[in-house]
């Protein structure tokens, strides 16, 4: 049944979390680790597993706890998220190395070096040292694949949850991979044996519980081998993940293998104290390469012969591209550095909300109604409200709600009280919205909230939102003043902004939440319909860049200043929405 | 055979589709594929770039590394004008750069006339084939494509043709 096909990192984690009969797997969407559960809910449904429970939870912590309980029913589980969620499901991850699990219990978490699409460089395998659980750090697709079937051994050997910490080269890396299908899985019953001392440990028993996983720990350490090249060669490189990838090709090219001994690391926590005693005695110089913290470098107790991050070699920040990684071992070897061309330096293009996005009227619409407003943010595509200036915080999941109570008590009472208008995405709302918006209410805190629900986990790739009307939850919050508004009907979006405003700003009443309803229309699954609207910008265009800069439509441009502005045929998509945005109404409707 | 490949353009070019048809290739060959590519916020109107690498199965000239390093790539397809420049700087001396503009072969212009401007990933591909700058011969990623399109196979094709027939007329 074996055959060989082309995979994305994450599709190969997913299919090796098939093959090794994973039963309970959960997962918040988010770049770069979205392809793993896309594929599982695609693999499920395709093939037709039965035996595997699949789930988009609603964050992070509630998919670990969810999958923990399958690890704590003697099934193998897994949990699957980007660095930043780690950070949401932490609590239960701390707790869940005392308490160690019965089934196999990985957990993958997508760290992000660049970074690329999030708000953080964290290395999760910090995380796992934090909780004292082993680590594994692939370096390609395939071995990321290979990697689950280690994970759930060690895992259920040890009775430990173990993590397998790709980047976003190995996620979004496409190799060809071995699959050997799921036909040999065998599912066995789930039993769950009660043991309060354990499952329900109290603090003296948590004490107990630390103490165990120490030697699991110690075990788990004496157990990594680590191969050492024997060519006696006194100095060395020791890399992990996709920097050792990188490493090793630069190497070949150079024929650096005679001089230089490069050493893979696939567990980077915990290392035996014997292989790092053996490193430092058998070199004379040691250089770690990995991403994006010194994880194993700290790990050595004498880094008088070790050269890395904390002593300025490598850089302390960003992505170890192949090109740095090849500059640094020149540099680090004496070698003369490479000749390459250099980038011309040019501005790349900023993303930008698609054409026929229904968050970009709302942004739009927040700006004309309150233009003097302090606006906090929130993650997801409408994020790229920034673009638009009605984005002023973006912090995390969750946090515009609290960051607006916080804005109005801290400018409460003063005469200059600006307007707060916080937004955030459906998804985003159901994932971590709901305790501060309680939390607001509670507060007496008055700010306006509009929520983008365009129907999707737009970003991320169209993952589904609960089926769960926020007007209702909204209410259930203890907010009164709740309206629903058609983005594209921009007239009407203002004049409910304007309500909203008085409500929470003049009449003093608390949170006027606005729900901005529009579907996706990049969702092609949902099917959607939209208006077909032909627009033209007529003569009465004077160029004066008013709809470029305040609607930003990827669609219309402005070529020269104080020209008239160009529609795009090919990137319009005929929402007829910047009709209503023109000042002097330059952009007319073909009839 | 050792090829490495760029490709860039701006995001809904379809420059990820490309990639997979240029990788699907090489795997009907027999030989081994490692490639990067942009997802996430970066697609969203974004310049999006993919690397691309193929080597023989003969354990000689082993890629380990998804990304390729500047004035290394032998060839760049640049699905747009922008790309040309912005990754200019991974072809190596004597490579090979295939673009998406009025002077090299106008795949947007060929593709409207088509009917459907999303065919211009497709339009540049063919291109290329005829050009023979990649590993592969034009009819093995006819195949691919053809393969991988589903219900657009035939227009897909067409595209690829057209694209194709801009080197011999």
């Amino acid at each position: 049944m074996a055959e060989r096909k082309i995979l994305l990192g994450n599709e190969a984690i997913a299919y090796g979390l098939i093959e090794e009969g994973c039963r309970i797997a959960a997962s918040y969407p988010g770049t770069p680790a979205s392809e793993i559960m896309g594929t599982l809910v695609r693999l499920k449904d395709s093939e037709s597993i039965e035996w595997l429970h699949v789930e988009w939870s609603i964050n992070e912590k509630v998919a670990f706890e969810t999958a923990l309980a399958g690890a704590y029913s003697g099934l193998r589980s897994a949990v699957m998220m980007k660095q930043v969620g780690l950070n949401v499901a932490s609590d239960p991850l701390m707790s869940a190395a005392y308490t160690g699990v019965k089934g196999g219990f990985t957990i993958i978490s997508a760290d992000d070096p660049g970074p690329h699409s999030s708000q953080t460089e964290q290395d999760s395998r910090f995380y796992a040292m934090l909780a004292k659980i082993p680590v594994l750090d692939p370096s390609s697709p395939e071995e990321a694949k290979n990697m689950v079937s280690t994970a759930f051994a060690t895992s259920e050997k040890y009775e430990i949850p173990v993590m397998i910490r790709p980047t976003t080269r190995v996620c979004h890396a496409r190799q060809d991979v071995i699959v050997k299908g799921y036909q040999h899985v065998e599912t066995k019953s789930p039993t769950f044996e009660k043991n309060p001392s354990r499952w329900a440990a109290t603090p003296k028993f948590r004490f107990l519980l630390h103490k165990q996983l120490n030697e699991k720990l110690r075990e788990i350490a004496s157990a990594n081998e680590i191969s050492i090249p024997g060519n006696g060669s006194t100095t060395c490189i020791l890399a992990s993940g996709v920097a050792w990838a990188n490493a090793k090709e630069v190497m070949d090219e150079l024929n650096l293998h005679d001089r230089v001994h490069l050493i893979k690391v696939n567990m980077p926590y915990p290392l035996p104290d014997s292989f790092l005693k053996t490193v430092l005695n058998a070199h004379q110089k040691v250089l770690v390469l990995e991403e994006t913290y010194p994880v194993i470098e700290y790990q050595f107790r004498d880094r008088q012969k070790v050269s890395g991050r904390l002593d300025g070699t490598v850089p302390s920040q960003g992505e170890l591209l192949p090109e740095k990684i090849e500059d640094i071992i020149r540099s680090w070897l004496g070698i003369e550095q490479a000749k390459r061309p250099v980038p011309e330096d040019l501005p790349t293009r900023r993303p930008t909300l698609c054409p026929g996005c229904g968050h970009r009227p709302v942004f739009y619409a927040i700006r004309k109604v309150f233009p003097k407003g302090i606006y906090p943010g929130d993650i997801g595509c409408y994020t790229l409200g920034i673009n638009i200036g009605a984005v002023d915080t973006v912090l995390c999941m969750g946090a515009s709600i609290a960051q607006a109570a916080g804005f109005f008590h801290s400018f409460n009472g003063n005469d200059k009280m600006p307007p707060i208008v916080a937004t955030i995405g459906d998804s985003t709302f159901f994932h971590a919205g709901i305790p501060p918006l309680i939390n607001g209410v509670v507060q007496g805190a008055r700010f306006v909230l509009v929520i983008l629900d365009n129907r999707t986990t737009a970003m991320t790739g169209h993952q589904p939102i609960p089926p769960i009307s926020i007007e209702n939850m909204v209410r259930a919050c203890g907010v009164e003043f709740v309206r629903v508004a058609d983005p594209y009907d921009l007239k009407s979006l203002e004049e409910i902004l304007k309500e909203a405003g008085k409500y929470a700003f003049e009449d003093k009443k608390g949170i006027a939440v606005v729900i901005a309803r529009k579907p996706c229309r990049m969702d092609r699954r949902a099917q959607h319909r939209f208006p077909e609207i032909e627009v033209f910008i007529t003569d009465e265009c004077n160029g004066c860049g008013y709809c470029v800069e305040r609607f930003e439509c990827p669609a219309i441009s402005l070529p020269k200043k104080k020209e008239p502005a160009v529609i795009d045929p090919v990137l319009c998509v005929r929402c007829g929405v910047c009709v209503d945005v023109c000042p002097f109404e330059a952009i007319g409707v073909k009839k | 055979m050792r090829q490495q490949i760029i490709l860039s353009g701006l995001g809904g070019q379809g420059v990820l589709f490309a990639t997979r048809i240029i990788a699907a290739t090489a795997l009907d060959m027999n030989l081994h594929v490692l490639s990067s590519e942009t997802h996430g916020m970066a697609q969203r109107g974004g310049n999006v770039v993919c690397h691309l690498k193929v080597f023989g199965g003969n354990g000689e000239g082993v890629f380990t590394s998804p990304m390729i390093r500047p004035g290394m790539a032998d060839v760049l397809l640049a699905f747009h004008p922008e790309g040309a420049k912005l990754h200019g700087h991974f072809l190596k001396k004597g490579g090979v750069l295939i673009c998406n503009d009025t002077k090299m072969i106008d795949a947007t212009g060929i593709a409207l006339k088509l009917g459907n401007g999303l065919l211009t990933n497709i339009v540049l591909l063919g291109y290329a084939a005829a050009r023979k700058c990649l590993f592969c011969e034009a009819d093995s990623l006819r195949k691919a494509l053809q393969n991988a399109s589903g219900p657009r196979a035939e227009e897909n094709l067409r595209a690829f043709e057209a694209g194709f027939m801009e080197v011999t007329s």
